[in-house]
């Protein structure tokens, strides 16, 4: 019964997260949802000329692995990487080969270096956005494609850039990921 | 940050089990994904149909997101407008006053070839638009150009036809799904569009470099006759492309021709014009079949 727990909810504040737990939909589905919304990139209002937008989907799914160590499983590089060769323009695979690899890497980086900070999170996303683009142009450019090196410079400088701001982005989802929201009976 | 425990399995079976085949599966996608993109760096349309696909099922979204942009775009021009207003007003009174004699020229020279058309016996062919769509996505992260439009083969879209806006061409269709396409970009590396020179048809091909400019290559070397301003439009060989759809502005010279902005910047586009093939491969006379 939704009614008499929201209303029981709206009276006494204080209860709101005692005998609650997250919806497990929500707290399992928001990291694919979040990462395949990033993928969608290219379907958003802005037509670049120039490669220049980050590859939302690769940075959104390195925050939550670096975030929440386990969450996504190892194998989430097949699925979402399927999605993201679906609207990337990269040859079909790019994206299912890096990404799983990229799962691989962080996993064998997590066992090496356990306590890790800030700086070095960064450092480990940086090498692996880099690669993942430097890699992404070999393979399009296998594809048919030409495109000299320099013109993913700017694109590989804003996506490490931007790589901070997408970790807390994906920080404020995992909060919200966890609200209680349903009651145990 | 702490050390995960995901590792650290116990003495469960279950979490022994689920540690380990998460990790076949890792490996098993990372071999997929190299089975995938061979297969495609071979058979470039393979996954067409897949991508057709998924291009239909995003397009509401899409173009909803779409009719959004040029309002967006439109406020950052409207803030730069007010830091070069007094520039761009002198700059746009001298143009102006030159493109009023042009523009009287331009009549001139339009009669006389509707006349000369007429001696000759010509029709004024002006194609009808198999379609009209809107750019509803680019590939902006991936280093190859390719936008997805509007418009699929329910709309008569087919594959090769040209697709154009107000300002010039756009591109060629390379996939067509039901409601949306994929456009090859004229900026991509892969697209070569035959060129000539506006003003007196020199000949050359101009080559997508894959950041918005395009690389004019000259057919005759020698002297490089290019001017910073030449405009370029489409000449027509090989059938594809109508001639005399505008495509580019010479920018900036190099030895054996030039680099040059596109005209028709696809994010400053909305609409775009699917045109029909310019001379069909139909109309192309049979192969002769040899005879026993």
């Amino acid at each position: 019964m939704i009614a008499p727990h929201l209303q029981r909810q709206l009276t006494d504040p204080f209860r709101k997260t005692i005998n609650r737990e997250p919806l497990p939909l929500v707290a399992i589905g928001v990291p694919w949802l979040t990462v395949m919304l990033g993928t969608l990139s290219p379907t958003w209002p802005i037509i670049a000329s120039a490669p220049v937008l980050p590859p939302l989907g690769f940075l959104f799914m390195l925050a939550w692995r670096q975030q929440r160590p386990g969450l996504l499983p190892v194998w989430a590089g097949l699925p979402l990487g399927l999605f993201d060769d679906l609207y990337s323009g990269q040859p079909f695979g790019s994206a299912v080969l890096l990404w799983s690899l990229a799962m691989l890497a962080l996993d064998a980086v997590e066992v090496r270096f356990p306590w890790r900070n800030f700086v070095i999170n960064w450092l480990e996303a940086a090498i692996l956005i880099m690669a993942y683009l430097l890699f992404g142009l070999l393979f399009a450019n296998a594809g048919g494609g030409s495109t000299p090196l320099r013109v993913i410079g700017p694109q590989a400088v804003i996506s490490v850039l931007l790589y901070p701001l997408c970790g807390r982005l994906m920080a404020l989802f995992d909060r919200f990921r966890l609200i209680p929201f349903r009651a145990i009976d | 940050m702490a050390p995960p425990v995901t590792r650290r399995t116990g003495f469960s079976r279950r979490a022994q089990y689920t540690t380990f085949f998460g990790y076949v599966a890792g490996i098993a996608g990372a071999i997929v994904g190299v089975f995938f993109l061979f297969v495609s760096i071979y058979d470039h349309n393979a996954f067409a149909g897949l991508r057709g696909v998924a291009g239909d099922a995003v397009r509401p979204a899409a173009a909803t997101a779409a009719s959004g942009r040029s309002g967006g775009q439109s406020l950052i021009a409207t803030i730069e407008g007010y830091f070069f207003a007094a520039t761009k007003n002198a700059e746009l009174t001298r143009e102006a006053q030159v493109t009023r004699v042009k523009l009287v020229e331009a009549r001139a020279l339009a009669e006389e070839n509707l006349r000369l058309k007429a001696v000759l016996g010509l029709m004024q062919e002006d194609p009808n638009p198999v379609a009209a769509a809107r750019i509803v996505g680019s590939t902006s992260a991936s280093t190859r150009r390719f936008a997805t439009i509007s418009a699929g083969s329910a709309q008569g879209v087919a594959i090769g036809m040209p697709v154009r806006s107000p300002m010039g061409l756009v591109g060629r269709v390379l996939e067509v799904g039901r409601n949306s396409s994929r456009v090859l970009l004229v900026t991509d590396t892969e697209s070569v569009v035959p060129v000539r020179r506006a003003s007196d048809g020199v000949p050359g091909f101009a080559n997508g470099r894959g950041d918005g400019t395009l690389q004019i290559r000259l057919i005759s070397l020698g002297i490089n006759p290019l001017k910073k301003g030449d405009t370029f439009v489409t000449s027509g060989s090989g059938g594809l492309y109508r001639p005399g759809t505008a495509i580019a502005v010479v920018s900036e010279l190099t030895r054996d021709g030039a680099i040059a902005r596109v005209l028709s910047d696809p994010g400053a586009t909305e609409f775009v014009v699917v045109e029909p093939l310019w001379n069909p491969a139909r109309e192309l006379p049979a192969p002769a079949v040899p005879q026993p």
